[in-house]
């Protein structure tokens, strides 16, 4: 009774559900079915068979004696890496020989030998070509190994010899070789060379050996260069292209087209004004210390100027004439921080140069020092520009949002009709600027008109067709662009990467550094994105509810756990850009790649091996340090 | 003075979380709000500082509406509503300290605390609340060394850096065994009496609420379904809340 009971309950609860698993039931039982399993099977089948034509599999190829033998020669050079070799004296003995005979019977005679000497007695003197011959030598020493040869023409000292046989010496220094002349029939005396090589001292580096060590230690530089820059630049565009700190990002379209504004305009003004600065400062260029003073005087005003005009607490919202003095001491701070820049540049590159004879051996540190001084030369408009551009359109932004804010909606609604048609159409404008700077196509309706009227159509359609107080997500905007830069560009290998570097900077390892840097950045990014949007979400809500703004929330909530999975993503890059920095060689990056290539290009196999071997060492080791520091820090 | 106003938030798939709630706390009252996990209480005390964007309705905090403050006021307005959680919401591989700190992010100069500077009168006024709390000698620990029931004073302790005038604590002691869970209450109650601060928490177990709340509200699937005294829920209010099938615990 009460089973039936349970047997009803389940039938109603899961009736549909019961239907389908018989019918489930019954379709694996069906020949429909094993049909269709045996129709896969078949499929995968053809699948791999093509394969297989394909990637011409075809192990006929190993088995073919030509292949066997030159794999064998091969895999022996390889098993024999050129490190190591001694110097070494040689013995030559030379013993002259007639083939065919002369006609007459005469033989050539014997060479003369000193007592204690080696020498050779070969029988016949005299033989046909392609006969054997009875080879015997005496005094070589115990034991050494020699080789055999016939050397064609009059010459004994003759260095093309032909053919070559291996003996090995017993205890006196004496051995006994049966072998078989070569075709080269002559009238004149030929020889046949028996020539011992002994080690000589201790062994020592080959040249190769050293070119390898130079070029495994420039290998290793190169990848740390790489991840380093890499890293740096990888950390900021990773919150850019974290879903879970772009979405909750929003403005109005007042605030999105001052800020679209602002970006051009800061970074012309924000250009012009730094290299004024840089003229200036280059104008005042005289001395090392004078270019020194200038650099502590500017350290000094600036501390002092951002301490007065950035209090670290306020309670009380300052008045109105103290807040504008703040900021124009803020600019003045600004402005003598890029001067500073500017003399540090200038002192860095005077001071190197001036370095790189007197350092003598340690004169790389002068060259570094140069070349510090001449990147921050460069960094310093780049970075001047940029940041007067972000600071121009986050002014701008919040002044929009407070309009937008503040302002009845009609109003808002005037502005957005007139802001974003000028927004859209400056960005088009750029991109049409860029299209035409690379097809140079010269038609100004598509570098000009045409993306203006498109911009102002467009902006004008925004404006009209959303509510003026509305936002738009800007964050998954700027997530999206991020995103795909970074997956478009990390679908690129890093070696097509470097033959474009090596067109810009020339052949060496600069290029693979940009190569390999460029490729950390992207690749980097896109691992670091994942791990910021994987953080637990409790520690950020509990920042943000402090009052926290943004970029405070990012850096209480968010970087304290992120840097475990950062550091084991740059460890792991470092290993990646290590093994990939041993290969960049091969399109003129620089590193090992180089000699690897050509020694095998050159068929110097145990050059090869040995660059090999170097490889695998650095590998290994790079893997296990990378390992231990990934325990230590996490 | 807290006043909610016909406040419902419809989260994106159509869940009604809050269903036209309307209720005042009078400041320096300690509000217990009941209810199912699930009811809603959660997403009530996160619409109070605007974690989450309420849909409709207004929350009027000493006469000024917080869901419709801009962005730099949000900012002013959180500073001086604290925030304790179930989870203690700590960032464990930081400091007891930078946690405690933290709470005065919504004070100081944001250029500064990126580079980790605070104030003189903060790192003492920090130094002050641990000491409050008994974690004095935790400062320089890591968070996620400390055992929960510590875990939730830092919680506290940051709360306390913002100077509070309410604090929402979101089912604080949910996740402690019962004697932990009396002692955190015992602070809260402390920081509600002696500094005066209006504090609002959802609670669980009904001991704890008629031990230390001085008024409750009740949610039921987004709506209100009781406010009034907690001697007040009897059986029957008990059901009505929790649900017919519902039996009383502790």
């Amino acid at each position: 009774m009460t089973t039936d009971l349970k047997r009803s309950m389940v039938v109603k609860q899961s009736g549909s559900g019961e239907a389908d698993m018989t019918e489930k039931k019954n379709k694996k039982a069906s020949p429909l079915r094993s049909l269709s399993v045996g129709l896969i099977t078949l499929l995968i089948l053809v699948v791999y068979a093509y394969g297989f034509q394909v990637t011409k599999v075809n192990l006929e190829e190993l088995k073919s004696e030509q292949r066997q033998s030159s794999l064998q020669r091969v895999t022996r050079a390889l098993a024999r890496p050129d490190l190591f070799e001694y110097d070494q004296t040689e013995v030559v003995v030379n013993y002259p020989i007639l083939t065919p005979c002369n006609p007459d019977g005469t033989l050539p005679s014997a060479p003369e030998h000193a007592e204690g000497e080696p020498y050779m007695i070969i029988t016949p003197g005299c033989a046909e070509p392609g006969s054997t011959i009875q080879v015997e030598g005496f005094n070589f020493g115990p034991n050494m190994d020699g080789s055999v040869r016939f050397v064609p023409g009059n010459d004994p000292n003759n260095i093309l010899s032909l053919g070559k046989d291996v003996v090995i010496m017993d205890n006196d220094g004496y051995f006994k070789l049966s072998m078989e002349l070569p075709v080269r029939p002559s009238d004149d005396v030929q020889y046949i060379r028996t020539r011992v090589r002994t080690n000589v001292g201790t062994p020592h580096f080959t040249q190769t050996a050293k070119d390898t060590w130079e070029k495994i230690i420039e290998t290793v530089f190169l990848a740390l260069l790489a991840t380093t820059f890499g890293t740096f630049l990888a950390i900021p565009l990773s919150f850019l292209a974290a879903r879970n700190l772009m979405k909750p990002i929003r403005s109005p379209l007042t605030s999105v087209s001052f800020s679209l504004i602002g970006w051009p305009i800061g970074i012309a003004l924000g250009y012009f004004i730094v290299s004024w600065i840089g003229k200036l400062s280059s104008l005042l260029n005289m001395n090392p210390l004078l270019d020194l003073v200038a650099v502590l005087l500017a350290i000094f005003l600036v501390w002092f100027g951002l301490r007065w005009a950035l209090p670290q607490a306020e309670t009380t919202t300052p008045g109105k004439g103290l807040r504008f003095l703040r900021i124009l001491v803020m600019l003045g701070c600004l402005l003598v921080g890029f001067f500073g820049l500017f003399e540090l540049a200038r002192l860095t590159l005077s001071v190197g140069r001036g370095l790189i004879p007197t350092l003598g051996s340690f004169g790389f540190l002068g060259n570094f020092m140069f070349q510090v001084g001449d990147i921050i030369l460069i960094i310093t408009s780049v970075a001047g520009a940029l940041a007067a551009g972000g600071a121009i359109s986050s002014g701008l932004s919040k002044f929009g949002l407070k309009l937008a804010e503040r302002l009845p909606a009609s109003k808002v609604k005037i502005m957005n009709l007139i802001l974003a048609p000028i927004a859209v159409s400056t960005i088009l404008i750029l991109g049409g600027q860029l299209i035409e700077w690379l097809y140079q196509i010269g038609n100004p309706l598509i570098y000009l008109w045409g993306p203006l009227i498109t911009g102002i159509v467009i902006g004008i359609g925004l404006a009209a067709f959303s509510k003026p107080k509305d936002t738009f997500p800007t964050g998954m905007v700027v997530y999206t662009i991020t995103r795909t830069l970074l997956n478009g560009l990390r679908s690129i290998e890093a070696l097509v990467m470097a033959i474009v570097f090596v067109i810009a900077v020339g052949i060496g390892p600069f290029a693979g550094v940009l190569a390999l840097g460029l490729h950390t950045i992207v690749s980097l990014g896109k691992l670091y994105s994942e791990q910021v949007e994987s953080i637990m979400t409790g520690p950020v809500e509990a920042v943000t509810a402090t009052g926290a703004n943004r970029l405070q929330t990012i850096i209480y909530g968010v970087v304290p756990q992120i840097v475990p999975p950062y550091i084991s993503y740059t460890m792991y890059r470092w290993d990646i850009n290590v093994r990939m920095s041993t290969i960049i060689g091969f399109v003129g990056g620089g590193g090992i790649g180089f000699l690897l290539q050509q020694n095998i290009n050159l068929l110097n196999y145990r050059g090869a091996s040995a660059q090999m071997l170097a490889i695998a060492i650095v590998v290994a080791s790079m893997d296990y340090i990378s390992s231990v520091l990934r325990e230590k820090t996490i | 003075m807290l006043q909610i106003r016909n406040l419902t938030k419809i989260y994106e798939g159509g869940v009604k979380a809050l269903d036209n709630v309307s209720f005042d706390v009078p400041d320096g009252q300690f509000l217990a709000v009941i209810g199912l996990s699930g009811s809603g209480k959660s997403t009530l005390l996160r619409c109070i500082n605007r974690l989450i964007e309420p849909t409709d309705g207004q929350i009027l905090w000493n006469d000024v509406d917080i869901t419709q403050a801009s962005q730099e006021e949000m900012r002013e307005i959180r500073r001086k509503i604290g925030m304790v959680f179930q989870h203690f919401n700590l960032v464990h591989r930081s400091k007891v300290i930078t946690n405690v700190l933290a709470g005065r992010l919504g004070y100081v100069n944001p250029a500064w605390s990126f580079l980790n500077r605070f104030p003189k009168e903060d790192l003492e006024k920090a130094r002050q609340q641990m000491e409050r709390m008994g974690i004095a000698d935790k400062a320089n620990h890591r968070a996620d060394e400390l055992s929960g029931g510590q875990q939730q004073r830092v919680g506290i302790a940051r709360a306390l850096m913002q100077d509070p005038e309410l604090i929402l604590a979101d089912e604080p002691v949910a996740s402690l065994d019962p004697v932990l869970a009396h002692s955190i209450m015992k602070h809260l109650e402390d920081i509600n009496k002696t500094d005066g601060v209006t504090v609002m928490c959802s609670l669980h177990f009904l001991d704890i609420v008629h031990r230390y709340a001085d008024r409750a509200i009740a949610l039921n699937e987004g709506k209100l379904v009781f406010e009034g005294l907690p001697e007040d829920i009897d059986d029957d209010r008990f059901k009505e809340i929790y649900g017919r099938e519902a039996e009383r615990v502790g």
